[in-house]
């Protein structure tokens, strides 16, 4: 057995709220009790390990995951990437990266999404990855577009990709969305306002990043995410025996 | 120098939204784009122990059936182990305890295959009754939200489970406990889950 720590508590007042009042459908889903709160155990510590027999090369590339042979998806040619960290700011290596979006126009292929912009023969709109040794990853996409949605009627989603990682621990488990710097769409968006920190909302704007773009070909913007740290200290909680 | 706090903040969570399956569940969004998703298969083929059906829905506060959830498994083996390098022991071949399910569009029910998991060892020296733990994301979760199921046919062992016994109140330790059934020879488990409301499940800040 391989005694590392715990994992830091959850700092709840950085993340959302259940409940935000401006975000309508979060009313009748969020829990009203307080969550009960439990010390680590095997069951929280441990979590899912994925592989590369799990997924396929090319599905990091939106561009290419699902276009016709010599064909692509319209839209503004992006790479996103970064590293995916925890609070110690170490590497997380090996680990799991989903995303999904809609396309350029703003609309998802989904049989659910009945928005009037066309979908995109091309584009499929979700990839996959492990990040490296060096907790490195990235995928190449188009930049999607906003799209409304009713909340407000006048209610318009920031251009965003949909983010989830695992990490080693099923504590770890998030799912996020990343936004683009630069976009006048996020201070208006109830969903990004459920955050109530802005400088937490600062953490999921991704920013140009002109020294991995690809001259004459795709533009990059960087993304890292951080996933929950944990203990290293000598004076350790033992999670068995006494 | 002064001295500082270097650690970094936890990226903040958003809600997974509607369309959670085109990322997570892309057959369910409506086309083929992956060689194979990932978390249809929990038990694998050689798992040893009793083949169960875990199932359920997904309530609001209305109580109405959420037809958008997307719900994550974890669990150990027949023996208790977790498919994990942290953890001691091994688990048989093809077997991983993590599955994925979402809802049905039309009714919200949800269900999934596995083999009922074995007590686990918890903290210092107590037992844990066997248990599946659950995360589950939707629109309007702004938060993934973590419980556990716990099986009505464990009650020795249910009755002196360490995490059951934190909840401090006994009538709302009830919301954890999956109810057995069969149905055409196949073991069931039902599990309904309520976010919110009278006999709101537990959730748990893990």
């Amino acid at each position: 057995m391989n005694h590392k720590g715990e994992f830091y508590q959850r700092d709840r007042d950085w993340h959302p709220p259940a409940y935000d009042k401006g975000y309508k459908t979060s009313v009748t889903r969020s829990p009203q009790y307080a969550l009960i709160s439990l010390e680590n155990t095997p069951s929280e510590i441990t979590g899912p390990v994925f592989g590369h027999n799990d997924i396929d090369p090319l599905d990091n590339d939106l561009i290419g995951n699902y276009a016709k042979p010599g064909e692509s998806p319209i839209g503004e040619r992006i790479i996103v990437h970064g590293r995916v960290l925890d609070e110690n700011a170490r590497p997380v290596p090996n680990t799991l990266v989903e995303i999904w979006q809609a396309n350029a126009g703003g609309r998802y292929r989904h049989k659910m999404d009945t928005y009037l912009a066309p979908i995109d023969p091309n584009f499929g709109g979700c990839g996959r990855t492990l990040t490296d040794e060096n907790g490195y990853y990235y995928f190449r996409t188009v930049k999607p577009g906003a799209y409304p949605w009713r909340n407000y009627i006048n209610s318009w989603r920031p251009a965003h990709i949909h983010v989830s990682v695992f990490g080693s621990g099923f504590v770890q488990r998030l799912i996020t969305q990343l936004y683009f710097e630069g976009d006048p769409l996020i201070p208006h968006c109830p969903i990004v306002n459920t955050i109530p920190d802005p400088d937490a909302i600062q953490q999921l704007v991704a920013r140009l990043d002109l020294n991995a773009t690809i001259p004459l070909d795709t533009v990059a913007y960087k993304f890292d995410i951080v996933l929950r740290g944990r203990r290293s200290t000598l004076f350790e909680n033992r999670l068995e025996g006494n | 120098m002064k001295q500082t706090l270097d650690y970094l903040k936890e990226t903040p969570s958003q809600t997974a939204g509607p369309y959670v399956h085109i990322g997570l569940a892309p057959g369910a969004a409506g086309f083929d784009i992956y060689r194979e998703e990932l978390g249809w298969d929990i038990a694998g083929p050689h798992a040893k122990g009793e083949r169960i059906r875990v199932e359920g829905i997904v309530i609001d506060g209305t109580g109405s059936p959420i037809k958008d959830v997307l719900l994550e498994a974890w669990q150990a083996n027949a023996e208790g182990i977790y498919a994990h390098p942290e953890h001691d022991g091994e688990v048989e071949e093809g077997f991983r305890g993590w599955g994925r399910v979402i809802t049905d569009f039309k009714t919200g029910e949800w269900a999934f295959d596995t083999v009922k998991p074995g007590p686990v060892m918890g903290r210092n020296g107590q037992m844990m009754a066997p248990h599946i733990n659950l995360w589950l994301v939707a629109r309007g979760i702004n938060i993934g939200l973590n419980t556990r199921i716990y099986f009505d046919d464990e009650a020795e062992a249910n009755a002196a489970d360490p995490i059951i016994n934190t909840i401090e109140w006994e009538r709302r330790r009830q919301t954890l406990i999956a109810r057995r059934t069969e149905r055409e020879g196949k073991v069931i488990y039902r599990f309904d889950v309520k976010l919110q409301g009278e006999d709101e499940t537990v959730f748990f800040d893990i």
